[in-house]
Parts: structure tokens; sequence; C-alpha cells
């Protein structure tokens, strides 16, 4: 199968640190990809690099054959890599539904001219968005809750909508910054099914940091482990989690 | 969904609702004599301030930034079209026209120049936000109060100076003449061309806000970070919410213009301190909610007038009326209040968010 990204020698500074350095990657489709490490290991930078929220001082980002290096946020977002977050951003003042229908915003469009004349189109691409907005819930099990206040969700439910808010931007890679972070033993099950349902439903390719490491070993085939902004290994899953370097830098002997 | 949908059209439809009452009792009062000339002559600066409340909501409630610089806009529409409508009095003799036109040329030039500020000053946010508008709506101000033009049969003169510096000829006339602003423009806002202007902007506004753009500007007010990873053009859609407001305090401020036969740029009127009263409608109305700016500019807009025969104690009891409505709207005391024994007004709660 090809490869969904191809990340060649990345590597950036901000002042005299070297935050991420020669970081090479290549993720193959519908592969769940995890990366781990200890914190300040530069995971989340590089999740920054590869949505160009930060520009990459060397190295290269394919993605699916076009180089997206240096690109900004948005127009990688276009091209196809959508994100969540460590800390939660949703719309909080806005419904469950509108938090997806923003996500829907680029791949449905009317002028404003036809919003506020409210001409036909209007009511179409909106129908339409309803519809793809809600059959997105259902997955998530959010249909119920589709006209509260996203701020008002309980926490595992905000996850799920973060998630089905950057499904809706029709990523061909998701990047999930530490999903499980300030879940319970059950809620961490829950969201481990969840993410595989993503990949299979969606045919999902899926980038993940995260630091509880039954949600690693249980759903991720393939791993990179950072230290210090390097990378100290890399592979399948159960080779780099018995590496003698792994354990010692991350998991404790 | 389909619940959802009508139960925002129903609020929508209230708010027009409202305005659509109010000017038919003000009309019928207007016309069996019992509203004393005073009080007929705030109805169109009440039109302008319900405009230039609305207008600013869309940049403080939905955009969720803080602008201080409205009147600025008010004035540059005021006085462009002011000065379009002084120059062709004779030529254009259909009121109705003219002030069309005129309409159309101060939104249009309030909107350029909403957009020119918009562009450098829209990086920032917050607190330096507002410094700045605050000091573009002074500069704008200023300007025109040191801005000399008259007309003579070799075409327009401009200075700013004085009126000597014009150069005119014996027979040429002073159009805009510095801090005396334009006089004797004509007269062409009506309560019912104001009323028109407050049901188009209304229209514009609730069908601009639940649309696709108008999403996308309170994905930007609620999450920037967030709204950009899904692909949203942060700057394209702040600076064409700042155009529209700008454009809409444009218009407003062709109809304050337009209402006045002596035309000055002053603190009151184009300064902060009008700025500053705009705000002052915005957060006590419900900052985001529409229907609530429109009613506290009426309400804190006659009110003084409605206190003159208290005199001395008129201001106390306006600043009474002020803390009380704040209380009201943001106390969370106040909140849960409501939302216990006013629940069955759903729309009500709706249109807080």
């Amino acid at each position: 199968m090809e490869n969904v990204l191809d990340v060649k020698n990345l590597g950036i500074s901000f002042g005299g640190l070297r935050a991420v350095n020669d970081f090479s990657v290549s993720i193959k489709k519908e592969q769940l990809y995890g990366l781990i490490g200890p914190n300040g290991a530069g995971k989340t930078t590089i999740f920054n690099l590869l949505t160009g929220v930060y520009k990459p001082d060397s190295g290269k980002i394919i993605l699916d054959g076009t180089d997206v290096t240096g690109k900004s946020t948005i127009d990688i977002n276009k091209a196809g890599i959508a994100r969540t977050f460590q800390n939660i951003r949703l719309f909080s003042q806005l419904s469950v539904l509108d938090n997806v229908k923003v996500g829907l915003h680029n791949n449905h469009s009317y002028s404003t001219v036809e919003s506020i004349f409210r001409l036909p189109r209007f009511h179409k691409v909106e129908k339409e968005m309803n519809e793809i907005a809600m059959e997105l819930l259902e997955v998530f099990g959010l249909k119920e809750d589709a006209n509260v206040q996203a701020q008002n969700l309980p926490y595992g439910q905000q996850r799920k909508l973060e998630i089905a808010r950057a499904l809706a931007t029709k990523p061909k890679l998701l990047l999930l910054d530490e999903p499980a972070a300030g879940m319970n033993p059950n809620e961490t099950e829950e969201l481990m099914e969840m993410i595989r349902f993503v990949r299979d439903h969606f045919h999902m390719t899926i980038l993940l940091i995260e630091h509880d490491m039954k949600l690693v070993s249980g759903i991720c085939e393939q791993l990179t482990v950072l230290n210090f902004g390097e990378v100290l290994a890399q592979g399948d899953t159960s080779t780099v989690l018995n590496d003698p370097q792994v354990i010692k830098a991350y998991l404790g002997e | 969904m389909l619940k959802k949908l009508s139960k925002q059209k129903i609020s929508d439809i209230i708010t027009y609702g409202i305005v659509l009452v109010a000017f038919i009792v003000m009309q019928i009062l207007i016309n069996a004599g019992q509203i004393s000339s005073l009080f007929e002559g705030l109805m169109v600066p009440l039109c302008t301030y319900i405009i230039l409340a609305i207008s600013l909501n869309l940049v403080v409630g939905v955009l969720g930034e803080l602008s201080l610089g409205h009147a600025g806009f008010m004035c540059v529409g005021a006085f462009t079209s002011a000065f379009f409508s002084k120059c062709m009095q004779d030529t254009i003799t259909n009121s109705i026209v003219r002030f069309l036109i005129a309409l159309l040329i101060g939104i249009v030039v309030a909107a350029i120049f909403g957009l020119l500020i918009g562009i450098p000053v829209l990086r920032l946010n917050g607190d330096y936000l507002a410094i700045v508008t605050l000091a573009f709506g002074e500069i704008i101000k200023n300007i025109v109060n040191v801005l000399f033009i008259g007309k003579d049969s070799k075409g327009f003169h401009f200075s700013t100076k004085d009126v000597m510096a014009l150069n005119m000829e014996p027979d040429g006339k002073v159009i805009v003449n510095g801090p005396q602003g334009i006089t004797g423009a004509p007269k062409d806002a009506t309560f019912f061309i104001g009323f028109i202007l407050v049901l188009i902007t209304l229209f514009i506004i609730l069908n601009l806000i639940h649309s696709r753009d108008g999403r996308a500007i309170m994905a930007i007010r609620d999450n920037r970070i967030a709204a950009e990873s899904i692909g949203i053009n942060i700057t394209k859609y702040k600076l064409m919410t700042f155009t529209i407001s700008a454009a809409m305090a444009g218009a407003a401020g062709v109809l304050y213009g337009h209402n006045l036969s002596n035309l000055t740029a002053n603190t009151n009127n184009f300064g902060y301190n009008m700025s500053i009263n705009i705000l002052v409608f915005v957060v006590l109305g419900g900052i985001g909610n529409i229907r609530g700016s429109i009613i506290s500019a009426v309400v804190l807009t006659l009110l003084p007038e409605l206190l003159r025969g208290l005199s001395d104690y008129r201001m106390l009891i306006y600043a009474i009326v002020l803390i009380v409505m704040m209380l009201f709207n943001w106390a969370p005391k106040a909140i849960e209040w409501r939302e216990k024994y006013l629940s069955f007004k759903k729309n009500k709660k709706e249109a807080v968010k």
C-alpha cells in the first residue's frame, strides 16, 4: 500500500533549543500509528509542524504524494490533515451540530449573498450539511445532543465531538493529541474501540500521541518513540516496546 | 433538527415583530398628536442608535472583538453622504432618490474605511484592538474637523487651514467648513426611512449569523486555533465582519447626517462618547443578543427624555437603570432566577446564546 504520510528529516529549533531533530516517519494507508515519549520530547511540536502551526527549519512533509512543507494551517487542512487537541478546543458556545457543520465549511459552500437572501442554494447546501453532520453525530453517539451547547457536554463526549469535527473536513490523515487524557480505564477502553471503528468505518489513517500504554499497545500497529526531539526507536509496537533503550528512557525498568 | 430551526426562526420573527409593533405604535401616537415635538425629533436618532448597536454587536458579540471606533465609521458615512446631498441639492430634486444615492455612497465609503483600517488593526485582539480602533475613530473625527471644501465655477477646492485658504472666486460656496461642519444639507431622513433601514440591517445581520459565514465567525470567536485547524480563513472572516459592521455604521451615519441642518463632528456625536454609548447598548442588551441591543438602545435613548421632568434626578435614575439592567442580564443569581421562572420563554434563552 502507498504511504499517506512521508516525513523526511524534519527539524525545528526554538532559539538555541533543537526541539525536533531529524525526524522521519512513513505511515501507510489505514494504519494506526503511535507517537510516544516522555514529556517535552517534542511530540506536540511534531503535530504543530505537520499542521503548519510551526514552519520547519529543515526536512519535508509529503502528504499523499504532495509536498505540504511550510504551507499554512488552512492549506494543510484543505490538503487533508485534521487534528484534535491535547486540551479540548471546541467552539464552546455553538451547538454540537454547528461544531460539526463548521468542519464542513470548506467542502460545502454557498456565497454570502446567497445566505443573506436565503436563495435556493442556501437551503439545498444547508440541508446537505445537516444530513452529513447528523450522520457523523450518530456514528459518535451524539445525535441526541445535537442541539446542546458544546460546552455543556460531558468531558468524554467533548473528545468525541472534537474527533467528529475533524472528520467532517474529510481528511486523509487524522492526528489525535492525547485522546485518552483525563479518562478513566472504562472510558479509555471505549475510546480504543472508537478509534478502531473510525479507522475501519472511514478508512482513516491515524497518527496519535498518547501516554496511556494500555491504549498504545492495544491499538497502535507501529510506533515511534521520541526522546529529546530525536527518534529513539521506530517499528512494530511489540518490538519497540521491548527495546531496552525505550524501556530505560521512557517506560522505566 | 426541524424543531431547532423553527425555534431560531420564531426568535427572529419575534425580533422583527417587536420592531414593527414599536414603529406602528409610535406612528399612531405621532399622528394622533400625543407625542411632543421634542420626542418626535428623537425618532430618527433612535433608529440611528439601533442600527449602530446592531452593527457593533456583530463585532463585539458575534466576532468577539472589542471595537471602540464605531463612531468614526458613522462619521465617515454622515459626512460623505451629507457632502453629496449638499452638492446635489439642486441637481437631484427628488429627496428619496437623492437620499438613496447618498446612502449608497455613505455605506460604500464607510465600508472602504472599515476594510482599510481593518487590514492593519485586526492583527491585534482584545484590549489592544480596542485602543487602536478608539484611536482611529478619533483620527477620523479630527480630520473632519480640519477639512475645508469649497466649490466654485472652477470646481472643488480643498484646504486644511481655513476658508480663506480655499482661494475661491467670490461666488464660491463653502461646503465643508472645518469645525462648523456641513450646514444646510437637505434633511431627507424620516422616521419611516429610519425604520426601513433598521429592518434591512436586522435582516442582513440575522441571516448572516444563521448561515455558513456566521458559524465560521462564531467559531473564530470561540476558538481561533481550532477554527484555523479545520480550515477556516481567520483573516478573511475577521475583515469581512469588520467591513460589514463598518458599512452598517456608515448607513447609520447617513441617517444621522440627513436629520440635522447643521452637521458637525464633536466628541458627543462622532467621538469616543458615542462609541462608548453604543458599546453600553450592546453590553446591556446582552453581548451577541441582537434583540437585546435593540431594546436597550430604545430604552436608554428614550429614558433621559422621559425623565426630563425630574430635572436633577434624571441622570441619577439613568445610572440606576444601567446598574439594574446590568445585574438582570449578567449576574449569575439573576440568570438562575430567570431560568427558573421565565424558562417557559425558550426563545428568550436561546437569544441570549
